[in-house]
């Protein structure tokens, strides 16, 4: 175990990418003078990885998020998701995004608010119905949909705002830290759910964490940032098989791809050419 | 000393021991605690009435200054007709048309400038400005515009709601959260989704602040308005002309009537309230 | 392009603050446009509405007139339904600048009638709500009997009372000032014992557990944490309280008939059709009421500045 992971290139695809990335740069001005949130940001995320983002903060993962979903735009470089701009990509209602917090609407029920997205994109009433029931079993949240957001617990509702991102027929998963305000124990189980979910439902998944065990845990493929300027410092291909029970975390091999975040973590000046 | 006075004391002194030691009270149901919140500004408002009447009766203090409330009692029963119509014609018409208006108005005023940002920062300190203002001053001349019947008096109420409610939908409006408007356009919806989906029911508190603050003010100004010229009906006008002839018992009936009226339109809008922002948290009690 | 720092839409910021001051801080320009398309619309009303009364007089006096004598006559009317702005200026002017300021025909001496009840009728609402709110905060029997009550009379039209009260206190020999000033007082007490309650409340749990650590007495806990937390609730009431307390003057002014005073001056105008002074009258007591929040307004940035708590 003592080869660099990363040499090993896993099964490529040959379809194209999903999340093409190039020369990407953002910098916002703002009161104290320009901030360089990404720079010289070069990725190519394919169908069905599975992708964390780890950096500390400033880094730029969630803004590169953002940028993915067309909720920023780059000032420098190329992006293309799904072959088209992240502008074409939203208005064809490309990927789901899950936020930091729920976002649950309080005045709706579980239901209704799992339904929001179909009722904006006009999805037939009985196809609606359908896909409410579907995506609340995959999160195990049959049972809750009369529910309000606010007699749920944080992770019973970051579990429905999950459903919600799956609800409509999108490949792209788009997660910014949407675990990181729930406890250790929750946050163990909502990761085992959610690779379950990964396998079951064959989604692109993005996610940004701040948690090593987390990224190592769930990625096919992690990125390494570093901030000041928000910057990719390493990308690792995990070696770890798809199927991962949760005692893997202790894994020497596990153990290892976490050092190895770790250091690029830390170091977080070099460029790696 | 006279006896009522006497008398009134010691009601008050033993209403106000009870009241002292109700409050002592933490009954653990919740029932009985509400029963509690209710019962104690109940003793308090009967101690203070009985105070009234024994001061009154137990000085002799002359009716025309400030007749006791049995008379008070006595004057409102005897005057069903004159009340109901002095309250058809203030409330039914001017108050709740006025209302119905100035706030319908104010909230697609609100709409209507939404997607300017230009006019909303135009629009908005001016309706801060005028809120402070002596609307009421506007009844003159409302009375020469529209004559003196009950079409004056709607439109000082629908001035005086108008910019209240144009300035809390516009707040409200803008109380979406970012991650909220950000889920949003992720689903690339369009501005009128938006608005409905999720920037009205966002805004509902803040409208309904607006709507029990404007639920006060329609009455006040109708009442108001109503004293710079009315026909011979209407509340505002019953209580100045009765003020005049020194008939204090009929004014304090009227006044009366009024205080009802008020509390009941303020709790009618109060329980809408409750159903519509059943969510929020000051409802919810959290 | 819209980055997730990026404000909402409009200048919603809380507004209760100091409009004057919102107006110097980039925010002129609308402002400005929009009280200019305000004005621009006053004249063509003023027009409009004067039109019918003028085109009687032509045809009475068989004049032959254009468009443009139509415009500058209806703007200079003697009794117009509607005074162009410029004529209540003038009527301002004339009421203030040119006649001196202590005799009947001064539009400012009437406003200062107005405005010393207005103050002395405030400052004694305030006392007394500020009073009470103490009471309340402190005593539990006072504050469930007697909170229901204020909280509900808001819902009262209060303002009802005034002609009664006047009336009632002429009858005992209570004239002038006074009895205004009372109506004003009860009119703001209610703002400020609401507002006071609040703000005397508002530390957090965490601050009054603090005080008990320290085993501070009521009247500690009171002056150095609890009134210095009310301060901005204070402020919020009293620009209530002193908007309401000249409602309550003027509105004051009006059953007896008086005969000094803004809100005599309205009624006069409104007897005698007099509309350019009854209009002149209300843009005295905007002017005024503008004044007093303002004057608030800079009093409580005042006070928050040197309390470290400036917004």
């Amino acid at each position: 175990m003592n080869a660099p992971a990363s040499h090993i290139e896993p099964a490529v695809q040959t379809l194209a990418p999903v999340i093409e990335a190039s020369g990407l740069g953002l910098t916002f001005a703002t009161n104290d003078g320009p901030v360089n949130a990404l720079s010289s940001v070069d990725l190519a995320i394919g169908k069905g990885e599975f992708v964390s983002f780890i950096g500390p903060s400033g880094c730029g993962k969630t803004t590169f998020l953002r940028v993915i979903a067309d909720l920023e735009q780059p000032t420098e470089g190329t992006i293309l998701v799904n072959g088209m701009s992240p502008r074409a990509a939203r208005q064809a209602r490309a990927y789901g995004y899950v936020f930091q917090a729920a976002g649950l609407f309080p005045w709706r029920t579980i239901e209704r608010n799992v339904a929001l997205p179909l009722e904006i994109m006009g999805y037939p009433r009985r196809e609606v119905d359908e896909r409410i029931a579907r995506t609340l079993a995959l999160v195990n949240l049959t049972g809750f949909e009369k529910k309000f957001p606010w007699q749920l617990s944080g992770g019973m509702q970051q579990r429905a705002s999950i459903a919600r991102a799956l609800a409509f027929d999108a490949d792209l998963l788009l997660m910014d830290e949407p675990f990181g305000a729930l406890d250790e124990i929750v946050r163990d189980h909502l990761n085992e759910q959610l690779l379950e979910l990964w396998a079951r439902t064959q989604k692109t998944i993005c996610f940004v964490t701040h948690s090593i065990p987390e990224a190592v845990y769930l990625s096919t493929k992690i990125v390494v940032m570093s901030p000041r300027p928000g910057r990719v410092t390493d990308v690792i291909h995990s070696t770890l098989p798809r199927e991962r029970p949760l005692d893997i975390r202790e894994s020497p091999e596990f153990l290892s791809i976490a050092a190895r975040v770790r250091e690029g973590l830390r170091s977080g000046h070099g460029y790696e050419d | 000393m006279t006896n009522p006075f006497i008398l009134a004391l010691l009601f008050w002194i033993a209403a106000w021991a009870l009241n002292e030691w109700l409050v002592r009270l933490s009954p653990r149901p919740a029932a009985m605690r509400r029963l509690i919140d209710v019962l104690v500004p109940l003793v308090f408002g009967v101690a203070v009435l009985a105070m009234w009447e024994g001061v009154v009766r137990g000085f002799a203090i002359p009716s025309v200054l400030l007749p006791p409330p049995s008379m008070i009692w006595a004057r409102i029963v005897n005057s069903v007709p004159i009340l109901w119509a002095d309250f058809r014609q203030t409330f039914l018409k001017a108050v709740l048309i006025g209302y119905v208006l100035g706030c319908g108005a104010g909230f697609l005023v609100a709409i209507l400038i939404d997607r300017s940002p230009f006019l909303q920062r135009g629009l908005l300190p001016l309706g801060n400005f005028v809120s402070a203002l002596p609307i009421i001053g506007i009844a003159p001349i409302m009375v020469m515009w529209f004559g003196f019947d009950w079409p004056s008096k709607a439109a000082v109420v629908i001035i005086m709601t108008f910019f209240p409610m144009l300035v809390n939908t516009v707040q409200g409006l803008a109380a979406s959260s970012a991650i909220d408007r950000d889920l949003m356009r992720t689903y690339a919806a369009g501005y009128w989704q938006t608005l409905f989906k999720l920037r009205l029911p966002a805004a509902a508190p803040f409208i309904f602040n607006a709507l029990k603050i404007n639920s006060t003010l329609a009455l006040i100004g109708a009442i108001v308005a109503e004293f710079f010229g009315t026909p011979i009906v209407g509340m505002g006008f019953r209580i100045s002309t009765e003020v005049g002839r020194m008939n204090v018992d009929m004014v304090w009936a009227e006044i009366a009537v009024a205080a009802l009226a008020g509390s009941v339109f303020y709790g009618v809008v109060a329980l809408a309230e409750r159903a519509v922002t059943f969510w929020h948290p000051s409802v919810r009690g959290g | 392009m819209r980055t997730s720092a990026a404000a909402p839409v409009a200048a919603a910021a809380p507004q209760q603050e100091g409009v004057l001051s919102r107006l110097a801080a980039g925010n002129t320009l609308p402002i400005v446009i929009v009280v200019a398309a305000i004005v621009v619309a006053w004249y063509g009303f003023a027009v409009y509405l004067n039109m019918p009364w003028q085109l009687g007089v032509y045809e009475r006096s068989g004049t032959t007139w254009t468009f443009a004598d139509l415009v500058r006559d209806t703007l200079a009317q003697e009794r117009p339904v509607l005074p162009s702005p410029h004529q209540v200026f003038a009527e301002m002017w004339r009421t203030t600048v040119e006649v001196a300021p202590t005799s009947r025909r001064s539009l400012l001496y009437h406003a200062w009638v107005t405005l010393s009840s207005t103050l002395l009728g405030f400052a004694l609402g305030t006392l007394l709500g500020i009073l009470l709110a103490v009471f309340i905060v402190h005593n539990r029997a006072m504050d469930k009997s007697v909170m229901p009550w204020v909280v509900a009379s808001q819902t009262i039209p209060i303002l009802a009372i005034a002609p009664m009260i006047i009336v009632v206190l002429n009858a005992v020999g209570l004239t002038g000032l006074l009895p205004k000033a009372l109506i004003s007082t009860y009119l703001s007490f209610f703002p400020v014992v609401v507002g006071m309650v609040k703000g005397l409340r508002s530390p957090e749990p965490i601050q009054l557990d603090l005080m008990r650590t320290y085993s501070a007495s009521a009247a500690q806990t009171f002056w150095k944490l609890r009134w210095p937390s009310a301060m901005p609730y204070l402020f919020t009431s009293l620009k209530v309280a002193v908007a309401i307390s000249l409602v309550g003057a003027i509105v004051g002014e009006l059953p007896t008939g008086a005969v000094a005073g803004l809100g005599a001056r309205l009624l006069a105008g409104s007897y005698y059709g007099q509309t350019v002074q009854i209009w002149s009258a209300l843009f005295m007591a905007a002017a005024l009421a503008a004044i007093l929040v303002a004057v608030i307004g800079a009093g409580h940035r005042m006070v928050l500045k040197r309390m470290g708590m400036a917004q």
